[in-house]
């Protein structure tokens, strides 16, 4: 059996798996209820400067009868008193000394206020600390959340004037609402964080109500942009979080890193893994389904590390990220071809209408008779020689492994686009592109 | 609804009879709604729609339920098929379409009955209306019959312009929808505002009128422009068995009639029926006798399960209403002294195939045996129009197999000024509401383009919309 514990920059928990900070994580009953159904870790519900919060906090994105594919929402940090929630980290902490228990905090832009804060959550025990830079909504329109993580120099001041406070490993939270998260994450490191964590909610208007026009949610009438979050936002996790991995300057760090942002089940936890994270962070399927869904996270991941090998976490920890390359990088010699299994095809036609109309007319309905027909059949058919490979077929197609892309050879040189460019600077000029395409075989639709 | 029309754990004795009568299946809620709507995949040149012999552009109807545009959904149903809610109803759609979605090899089918008949429930419940009566073109056309045939064809006619006079000989419209579909799977009102929408195009529903009887064929040749032919079948026929005329003997179609048309408590049935045929009929009667309360019902039946003319959920379906099966088994003798007291049987085995391909029942010697019955309900299919063939015989109009018979491209008959379809035709192939429908519409369509020489602008909703080029 895979051994799914970890260590943190020191902070140590059962498994990988910790609550976000977030509603799920607000109080010593949830906390302590998702420790014993098998939650490794919990970042405390952001504790800090005093709010009120609004009703309909919530909006929701549904796709074809599925509740929540996404969730937005404009609530604040908690908003119950600062005391009350130090209380209740001591006794969580007391009662689940193998857990992780982590303070996220938040207050104003002041480094008094930072550092009283940091000694008053130190005095509970608490493994760490998350700072929140990246509530993007309420928080950020008083200087704090995502208005602190989107200027670097903000989030290297504010790490240095916790990290001059406490010796507990700091995590700091970065927003996704940046051009480039790579920068303040060296600010981060700059400011001598122990740790990241990526990503908080992305800025969103989940909609208008058709028959009032009102703004979803609709708070009272009104409406604004709230933090995006669930498993539509995973892809755009993914991306930052191997952006910040695979930065030099991160790496040279060696600090490790939470992995946050639609994380649903093992397999979403192994892809964050495998691209760097240590530990993962899950808010909106808690908010979705309960504590129990760790169950089967656990379990699932052990019995796919079991297959694959692995025995520990760090076994995998950023397996994927030598992958990530970059477009200049690809080989323009790999191709391959749609290849259509007549035995699997069930006669939808999607494929030949995805090609036909939004790629590249190469595939024929012919009547023939396949397999055990008895009568001829419209089959979709790819004039091989015709198609540019770009997979689109394949992805329409309802039933697994019918359309399959194979790997083919037509002789192109294997070539990236950056050594092409380094060895034929001319082939920037169309009459050089149309000239260097006949040689090398490539030709287009 | 075939798919769907599977023995459910029904218990009669704890349900009221009116309860009993209501439409089987319940309307599906708007969520239901979508999510069915939203597995279907939306094919290209879909085999759904293909399979429906009215051609409805199912992927496209199902598609806007999806998107909350029932509206639409309802419009692109009725552009192909004005019968569309009792279509939705009574389709053997596991035979059609649902039999034909590419989804039924390995998953469920998508419920295209059942999602039809929420858009056409929503257009009924907001009275939506979707189509004119057309720009008059000075012709004018008799439809003689207002079955399922008739009403499409004259609906299609007046949206084109026509001036539509239909007759009919029973006091409501609707034919067999009104008066032959068992009530829980139909409610008479279904059928009675699809006439509705029909006289709202401007058609006028004569009815009483019996053509032959209230008013000669030779009038409406002569005062018409065309005539369509749509006037069904006639009754069970006789089966020229000793004791056929007891009373307690009774027409299948005019025991269905009675639960369509009179209060439930009144209809007179027996404690021990037995039916005499396995067709959709037989079965219909079977499973509203079992539900009006009778405690033993029995089909009788001269072949075995295999050839059986229901079809298999039907079959299903009445064993789930508890009603027994005896197959194999010809009944030649009625007995009983001033009412029916039981049905003598003689047992049956298959021999050689004969004419249909059918195995040849012959007759077991000594194998007589009374079923001890007070009620005999015939229902082995229905008598062909023979006082109407007789009156269009004079025209020239021929039959083929003792229906009328009509060229397949246009439902014309042998005269130029006369059409017809609908069962009165179908001497090939399931006679059915939507085949009737279809008839109309291809009917529709020739008149327009006989009489004013131009193609109907609805032909396009003739055939499947297919773009794809073949290969
Ligand atoms: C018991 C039963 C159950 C059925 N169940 C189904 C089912 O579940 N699904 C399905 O698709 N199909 C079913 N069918 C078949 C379906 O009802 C018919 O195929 C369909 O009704 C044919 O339509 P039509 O317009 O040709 O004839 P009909 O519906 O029979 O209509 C003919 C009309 O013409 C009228 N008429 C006849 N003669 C004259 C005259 N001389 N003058 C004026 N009017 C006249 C009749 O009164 C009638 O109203 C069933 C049939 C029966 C008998
Ligand atoms: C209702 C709600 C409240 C949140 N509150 C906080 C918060 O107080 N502090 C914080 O750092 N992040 C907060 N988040 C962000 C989550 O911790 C997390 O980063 C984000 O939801 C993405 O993870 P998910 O896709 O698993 O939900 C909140 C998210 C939601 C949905
Ligand atoms: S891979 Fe693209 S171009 Fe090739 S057949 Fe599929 S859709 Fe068409």
């Amino acid at each position: 059996m895979a051994d799914l514990s970890i260590d943190f920059c020191g902070i140590k928990s059962p498994n990988p798996f910790w609550l976000a900070s977030a509603p799920p994580s607000n109080s010593a009953y949830q906390v302590q209820k998702a420790f014993s159904e098998g939650w490794g870790g919990a970042v405390w519900k952001t504790v800090g400067a005093p709010v009120l919060n609004v009703c309909n906090r919530y909006g929701t994105i549904d796709y074809k009868g599925s509740k929540i594919i996404g969730l937005n929402n404009v609530e604040l940090i908690s908003d119950r008193p600062l005391d009350v929630n130090l209380r209740e980290m001591k006794e969580t902490k007391r009662n689940f000394p193998k857990h992780a228990v982590i303070a996220s905090i938040m207050v104003e832009s002041k480094k008094e206020a930072w550092q009283e804060i940091v000694k008053r959550v130190e005095d509970t025990g608490a493994d760490g600390f998350e700072l929140n830079f990246g509530c993007p909504h309420g928080m950020s329109e008083r200087g704090m959340g995502s208005a602190m993580g989107q200027v670097p120099e903000y989030t290297c001041m504010v790490t240095e004037w916790v990290m001059e406070a406490t010796k507990l490993p700091v995590i700091v939270k970065l927003t996704p609402n940046v051009t480039d998260i790579v920068q303040p994450a060296r600010a981060a490191i700059r400011g001598k964080a122990s740790a990241l964590s990526l990503i908080n909610t992305i800025n969103s208007i989940m909609g208008v109500d058709l028959d009032t026009f009102a703004i979803k949610p609709d708070v009272g009438g009104k409406g604004g942009h709230g933090g995006y979050a669930g498993q539509a936002v995973k892809p755009i996790a993914l991306h930052l979080l191997s952006a910040v991995a695979s930065d030099i300057e991160v790496q040279k760090a060696k600090v490790p890193i939470s992995g946050i942002g639609g994380i649903e089940t093992w397999q979403d936890a192994a892809e964050f893994i495998l691209l760097g994270s240590t530990s993962v962070q899950v808010c909106t399927a808690v908010m979705k389904w309960g504590f129990r869904i760790v169950d089967d996270m656990i379990e699932g991941l052990s019995n796919w590390m079991d297959s694959k090998g692995f025995r520990t976490i760090d076994d995998f920890v950023g397996k994927s990220l030598p992958r990530i390359s970059s477009f200049g990088d690809f080989d323009l010699g790999f191709q391959s071809v749609a290849r259509i299994d007549h035995d699997k095809c069930i006669h939808c036609n999607l494929c030949y209408i995805a090609c036909n109309d939004a790629a590249h007319q190469c595939i024929d309905m012919k009547s023939m008779k396949w397999n055990g027909d008895t009568t001829e059949k419209l089959y979709p058919v790819v004039r091989e020689e015709d198609c540019v490979g770009c997979d689109l077929c394949s992805r329409v197609c309802p039933v697994d492994d019918c359309i399959s892309m194979v790997e083919i050879n037509t002789g192109r040189p294997h070539i990236t686009w950056n050594e092409l460019v380094k060895q034929k600077p001319e082939i920037l000029e169309w009459d050089k592109m149309e000239e260097y395409r006949k040689t090398a075989n490539i030709h287009i639709h | 609804m075939a798919e769907h029309y599977k023995p459910q754990k029904y218990k009669a004795w704890e349900l009221t009879l009116e309860e009993r009568f209501q439409e089987y299946y319940p309307p599906l809620s708007e969520r239901e709604a979508t999510v069915e709507a939203n597995r279907c995949l939306f094919c290209f040149d879909a085999p759904c729609m293909v399979a429906c012999p009215t051609h409805i552009d199912i992927p496209t109807f199902i598609r806007k339920i999806s998107t909350g545009n029932v509206k639409g959904s309802a419009k692109t149903i009725l552009e192909s098929n004005l019968l569309g809610a009792t279509c939705s109803r009574v389709c053997p759609v596991e035979e059609l379409c649902e039999g034909a979605c590419v989804l039924k090899a390995e998953h469920k089918p998508i419920m295209i009955g059942r999602l039809q008949r929420y858009a056409m429930d929503y257009a009924s419940e907001n009275n939506l209306k979707f189509f004119e009566k057309g720009k008059s073109n000075g012709k004018k056309v008799a439809v003689i019959g207002a079955g399922p045939a008739g009403l499409s064809c004259a609906g299609e006619l007046a949206k084109l312009g026509f001036a539509v006079t239909c007759f009919e000989k029973k006091p409501m419209a609707g034919g067999l929808d009104t008066y032959g579909i068992v009530v829980f799977r139909e409610p008479v009102q279904v059928s009675l505002s699809e006439v509705k929408l029909v006289e709202d195009l401007g058609v006028s529903v004569k009815t009483n009128m019996e053509i032959g009887k209230d008013i000669i064929l030779d009038n409406l040749v002569n005062e018409y422009d065309a005539v369509f032919v749509s006037v069904g079948l006639g009754n069970v026929p006789d089966m020229k068995i000793p004791g056929e005329n007891l009373p307690g003997v009774l027409d299948g179609l005019d025991f269905i009639e009675e639960t369509k048309v009179k209060k439930l408590n009144e209809i007179k049935f027996g404690d021990r029926i037995s039916i005499i045929g396995a067709g959709n009929t037989g079965i219909d009667c079977a499973t509203i006798a079992r539900r009006l309360g009778a405690k033993r019902v029995t089909m009788v039946y001269r072949r075995s399960e295999a050839e059986m003319p229901a079809y298999h959920f039907e079959y299903q379906f009445a064993l789930g209403e508890g009603v027994s099966f005896m197959f194999l088994t010809q009944p030649i003798e009625i007995i009983g002294d001033k009412k029916v007291e039981g049905l003598k049987c003689i047992r049956m085995d298959l021999g050689e195939p004969d004419a249909s391909g059918r195995r040849m029942p012959i007759a077991v010697p000594d194998s007589e045996f009374i079923l001890p019955c007070d009620m005999v309900i015939k229902a082995i299919g229905q008598n062909k129009p023979n006082e109407m063939i007789a009156a269009l015989s004079k025209y020239g109009v021929e039959t083929r197999k003792g229906y009328i018979a009509v060229d397949d491209e246009t439902k014309r008959t042998k005269h130029a000024k006369i059409f017809a379809g609908g069962d009165c035709i179908r001497s090939h192939g399931e006679a059915s509401t939507v085949m009737a429908v279809q008839d109309g519409k291809i009917a529709a369509a020739a008149i327009h383009k006989q009489l004013l020489g131009t193609a109907s602008p609805n032909e396009k909703h003739l055939e499947p919309v297919l773009t794809a080029p073949v290969k």
